[in-house]
């Protein structure tokens, strides 16, 4: 019994850290460029069909995924900022939402064009097999993602709180006027977020897809968990998104296991909706004052 | 007379600052009174406290006897309190006309009987004598959106007063505006006062403003009231003088 | 002058949809009847986000609450006419209950929580097989032949023509009854709430209840128009219900203009009609478009709303802003 709850949440903390990293990059884009990326899961399904097309011309996996890091970069970070939300922003937060979507859209069905509506195959790079700790299986896989997964989030967490640049970034998000009078280069700021967020899908996509696959609608209910974990953990806050993405992912393991495996998706839903009903600046959150 | 609107200790602390500190005065019923006092002097706070913005920490705020203390902006607009913004506040994708219709047409009837009823409900004529008074007519078909700034201005306290209130609130009204429109923005809110018998309360900066329009001010110095008296009163008073010049 | 012009555009338009079927094969007409349908529901849509301002992202979802609600009643012996109104009304009254989040949280958030929604109505039809029959569609509760279609005076519309008449009929009642609401005191309310719900609120304009039945009204049109895709289609499972189906609709919206009358109109015939005619047009060696129009769309939509966020029927205004 217990066994079976740790090993649970063991493997529910390793999918919850892939939610978190895509929901990192989800709160940052929000945060310096009030950008509601709609198409946050797209953003890691295609990567990871960029990743099979390398590895289709015999491409060693490092390689393939290194390319696949610089083409996303390349698509979703500067193709996004420059071709949609540099000319939408200007038109508001909802429009701009919209416009993801609608990228969202043709982005699905332009993966399904080209690759296909069937489920792909993705080769792993972590290890296969299973040790036991304390007479709980513990596989070396959910190990490699949690500590892949805490690397990075941490890693981009000193990178913002320590560095010069982390912190140009921060000022920017916050008082994008001030920063402009420091002589902070807001825009390159923005910019870097989006790097980092298209980074941050990329491996998302890396250690997501040996699992659950590379298939076209893939992005939509990823990118709908990454949402729910920002907001559940707070949307102003880096950790809250962390903390979002691990509550989602071991609750939704613990549905499935013990009440209904039918309905495991709509655990995330319905803490989200509790969420945004009794503590809308999330658990960790800040709360913001409805401006006029 | 019982006074029109009344507060009694009012205060508002934000941690160990009073931005509001025990501030009590009253109105009377026809009067235009002002509120004046250098920046952070607590003048948008205590605004905020009577309307309902924001809950007071303490005292007690009332409208012709009845107890309005942490009333939210519905219910004081249903019992007949008028106010503008700081800022622009008006529909922008409505045409003028139906601003000023907007603004007065949830006074009539029921949630239910709204919408069995014409478009106008009645309040076609109304809307075009406004507008006729504050020189917005030949604009009564556009999109409010599409004013200019003084004209979104006026449309927005033509706005105010369609449901005939019996006070109206005046965050900064001549902020922003040119000195032509001021005036015709003084001229307009004392006809209004003269003629319906309209109480107003303004905050306002500009001083030759305030001292040409109101009847009675109430000076404001860090949360605390520093007078209350007539413009003449005010102007020769050496606290004032000292509040504005000295700090 | 210009009201009569739109007026003779308005009877040309409606003269064209009622001969249209003597021209048309068994698929188009049931195209066009699909095209009123949807065309109601992105009126609801229209209503909720263009005209209140209120983000919703599962009108594809009320469309199924009103197709499942009409077939069971049906299946449970309620006459089509009476299950109608009742499909209709629970639409709106969930509609209703989804309203509430609304008063809470706004725009992403709230796209975000509709979304949340949809999934889960989504997945509750298809769960719960012993009331919907589950994937396998309504035919496993209803028998073979699925949804009936009605008879009306006892006249039967089994026939597909017969029962575009009927699509169409409604399409001009729901937008008759649209236009009535949106010149009425409450559609200046709703454009009050969308504008600014500050300033509407220091005006006496009760912002939550409007709030409330901007989401049960556009939800309860899209029951309705879920009520007559259920017998349209007759056979039907949760698939037409899901995400990409509120987004469709979301999308026919913004392309056709949010908050412009005629809009949903517009978004719903390109979205359902554009792929068929793309198709008798273009060369066969580019492939059936509905393998690639949706892609096409998503980056029509996205290359339209970077140069025109108002939608189409915004293009002359911004035109005529241009020349100025």
């Amino acid at each position: 019994m217990f066994a079976d709850l740790a090993q649970l949440t063991i493997s529910g903390l390793a999918t919850g850290a892939i939610y978190a990293l895509a929901a990192m990059g989800f709160t940052l884009l929000w945060q310096t460029s009030s950008t509601i990326n709609f198409a946050q899961g797209e953003f890691v399904m295609v990567p990871a069909f960029i990743m099979l097309g390398f590895l289709g011309i015999g491409m060693p996996l490092i390689f393939a995924f290194a390319l696949t890091l610089a083409a996303s970069a390349l698509i979703f970070g500067v193709g996004f900022k420059r071709a949609v939300v540099d000319p939408m922003i200007r038109h508001g937060v909802l429009p701009l939402a919209i416009a993801a979507m609608a990228l969202s859209l043709a982005l699905q069905q332009g993966v399904k064009l080209v690759f296909g509506a069937e489920a792909r195959s993705v080769p792993d790079i972590l290890p296969d097999g299973v040790t036991r700790i304390v007479g709980v299986a513990v596989s070396y896989r959910d190990v490699g993602v949690l500590v892949i997964s805490f690397v990075l989030i941490l890693g981009l967490q000193l990178f913002l709180a320590r560095t010069l640049t982390g912190r140009a970034m921060q000022a920017s998000a916050q008082n994008p006027d001030g920063a402009r009078v420091l002589g902070i280069n807001v825009d390159r700021m923005i910019l870097y977020t989006f790097l980092a967020n298209a980074a941050l899908a990329s491996i998302a996509a890396l250690l997501v897809t040996p699992i659950y696959l590379a298939k076209f609608d893939l992005g939509g209910p990823l990118g709908l968990k990454a949402f729910c974990a920002a907001i559940i953990g707070g949307f102003n806050q880096m950790h809250g998104a962390l903390a979002g993405g691990l509550l989602i992912g071991v609750i939704e393991n613990l549905t499935g296991a013990y009440f209904a495996p039918q309905y495991k998706d709509a655990a995330a839903l319905v803490l989200f909706v509790i969420v945004i009903l009794f503590k809308p600046e999330g658990l960790f959150g800040r709360r913001e004052e409805r401006r006029v | 007379m019982t006074p029109i609107l009344s507060a009694a200790n009012v205060s508002k602390h934000y941690g160990a600052i009073r931005a509001v500190d025990d501030v009590s005065f009253t109105v009377a019923p026809g009067e235009i009174f002002g509120v004046i006092g250098p920046n952070g002097s607590g003048k948008t706070t205590l605004f905020n406290c009577v309307l309902g913005q924001i809950r007071p920490d303490g005292g007690r705020v009332a409208f012709q006897d009845r107890d309005i203390t942490g009333a939210g902006p519905l219910a004081l607009s249903r019992l007949g309190i008028g106010r503008t913004f700081q800022s622009l506040q008006v529909f922008g994708g409505l045409t003028v006309r139906d601003n000023v219709i907007a603004a007065a047409q949830e006074h009539r009837g029921t949630l239910w009987s709204r919408l069995f009823a014409a478009p106008e409900i009645g309040l076609g004529a109304k809307a075009d004598e406004t507008l006729a008074l504050f020189e917005l007519a030949p604009h009564a078909g556009k999109l409010a959106g599409g004013l200019s700034y003084g004209q979104q201005k006026l449309l927005d306290m033509a706005m105010a007063f369609m449901a005939d209130p019996a006070l109206v609130m005046l965050d900064e009204p001549a902020a922003g505006v040119n000195p032509r429109l001021i005036e015709m923005i003084r001229q307009l809110l004392q006809r209004l006062n003269r003629e319906r018998g309209t109480t107003f309360v303004v905050i306002e900066h500009n001083m030759d403003f305030v001292m040409a329009l109101c009847q009675r001010i109430m000076v404001l110095a860090e949360g605390r009231v520093l007078a209350v008296g007539t413009p003449a009163e005010i102007r020769s008073n050496p606290a004032v003088l000292e509040a504005y010049l000295g700090a | 002058m210009r009201t009569a012009l739109r007026i003779a555009a308005l009877v040309a338009i409606l003269a064209a949809l009622i001969v249209a079927p003597q021209y048309l094969r068994n698929y188009g007409i049931y195209l066009l009847s699909l095209w009123s349908l949807f065309a109601i529901a992105a009126m609801g849509l229209n209503l909720t986000l263009g005209y209140a301002g209120q983000m919703s992202l599962a009108q594809a979802a009320f469309l199924g609450i009103g197709a499942y609600a009409v077939a069971l009643l049906v299946k449970a012996g309620v006459p089509f006419w009476v299950g109608v109104p009742l499909a209709t009304l629970v639409a709106f009254a969930v509609g209703l209950l989804l309203g509430f989040p609304a008063l809470r949280v706004q725009h992403h958030y709230l796209a975000f929580a509709t979304l949340g929604f949809n999934v889960l109505v989504y997945l509750a039809i298809r769960n719960e097989d012993w009331l919907t029959g589950g994937s396998m569609g309504i035919g496993q509760v209803m028998g073979f032949a699925g949804m009936p279609r009605p008879s009306i005076f006892g006249y039967s519309l089994r026939r597909g023509i017969d029962f575009y008449y009927l699509c169409l009929a409604m399409l001009c009642l729901s937008t008759l009854l649209v236009w009535l609401l949106l010149r009425s005191p409450w559609g200046r309310a709703f454009a009050a709430l969308r504008d600014n719900p500050v300033r509407a609120e220091s005006l006496a304009i009760d912002i939550r209840a409007y709030t409330l039945l901007a989401f049960a009204i556009g939800a309860g049109l899209a029951g309705f128009a879920g009520a007559f895709y259920a017998p349209l289609v007759q056979l039907f499972d949760p698939s037409p219900f899901g995400l990409l189906e509120s987004l469709s609709l979301l999308l026919m919206v913004v392309v056709g203009g949010s908050g412009r009358f005629w809009g949903p109109h517009i978004g719903a015939a390109l979205v359902l009609l554009l792929p068929h005619w793309l198709q008798a047009l273009l060369p066969a060696w580019l492939g059936p478009p509905d393998q690639w129009y949706l892609f096409v769309f998503g980056i029509a939509v996205l290359v339209l709303l970077t140069w025109c966020p108002g939608g189409l029927l915004a293009i002359p205004d911004r035109l005529r802003a241009r020349a100025q």
